[in-house]
């Protein structure tokens, strides 16, 4: 059965106004939650990172403030989860389309996919979400875990 | 009538980016009543897949030693460009060579 981002986003996973220095700060902080919650394994933070050496996952929106997607390979995945950090200030991720160029992000989403059928509508609900200006201005001014809901449950598809 | 073309779908860890970027250009060519074979991977199998593909839609760079055509599938992340992208693949899908 098909499950979508309210499914697996984490509401304990979920950090607004977050204030990091460095992308690396963001996605340790996010991967420690993951992991406290069972969600992925010790290896996952390090193994996302690695990854987002070679193959970074910032997404050139053409913005001031863009959106990283950081994930890495199932096996360090227990079970599907959505961790999500809203910055105070941008932090710098490489490009996926180019990882010598820079980009200033201001919204994280760490996905941890184990099952990339099952997961199929969760990752296009975070990418239409990314994808859409409304949705990213919302997210960018949520406060509370209930904006999150409202943003991404039944009510949020307006 | 073009032969079934197969298209490889490739990201970093062949589970993620390149499974909606497979979706959308799935979704998107039904819609113009185009077919393919799809295939998933990440970056590093690239070459032990790529003999048997027409051509590649890929969300990170790819190494130059593939010779296949390779389609940037950023746009479908992003949302930018998308439409030039969807046009180029039912182009290569209805290609009769």
């Amino acid at each position: 059965m098909a499950i979508g981002l309210m499914d697996v986003l984490e509401p304990q996973a979920v950090l607004l106004g977050v204030q990091a220095a460095t992308s690396e700060q963001v996605i340790r902080m996010l991967a420690e939650r993951l992991h406290a919650l069972g969600y992925v394994r010790s290896t996952f933070a390090d193994a996302v990172m690695e990854r987002e050496r070679t193959l970074p996952t910032g997404l050139p929106l053409e913005l001031e403030e863009n959106v990283a997607v950081p994930h890495t390979d199932p096996e360090h995945v227990i079970k599907a989860g959505v961790a999500l950090a809203t910055l105070s200030t941008p932090v710098a991720f490489a490009s996926i389309d180019d990882p010598e160029e820079t980009l200033s992000v201001g919204t994280v989403f760490l996905l941890a996919i184990d099952d990339k059928d099952r997961q199929i509508d969760v990752l296009q609900q975070v990418i239409a979400t990314i994808q859409n200006p409304a949705m990213r201005d919302r997210l960018k001014r949520a406060t509370t875990t209930d904006d999150i809901k409202m943003l991404f449950g039944p009510l949020g598809e307006s | 009538m073009a032969k079934r073309k197969t298209i490889l779908f490739v990201c970093g860890t062949g589970v993620a980016t390149s499974t909606v970027v497979n979706a959308t250009v799935t979704e998107e060519m039904k819609k113009r009543g185009l077919t393919f074979d799809a295939l998933q991977a990440k970056a590093t199998e690239v070459p032990s897949l790529v003999d048997g593909v027409d051509f590649i839609v890929s969300t990170t760079p790819i190494s130059a030693s593939v010779t296949k055509p390779v389609i940037k599938g950023l746009a479908f992340l992003t949302g930018i460009g998308k439409d030039a992208v969807l046009d180029d693949i039912a182009a290569r899908l209805t290609a009769t060579t």
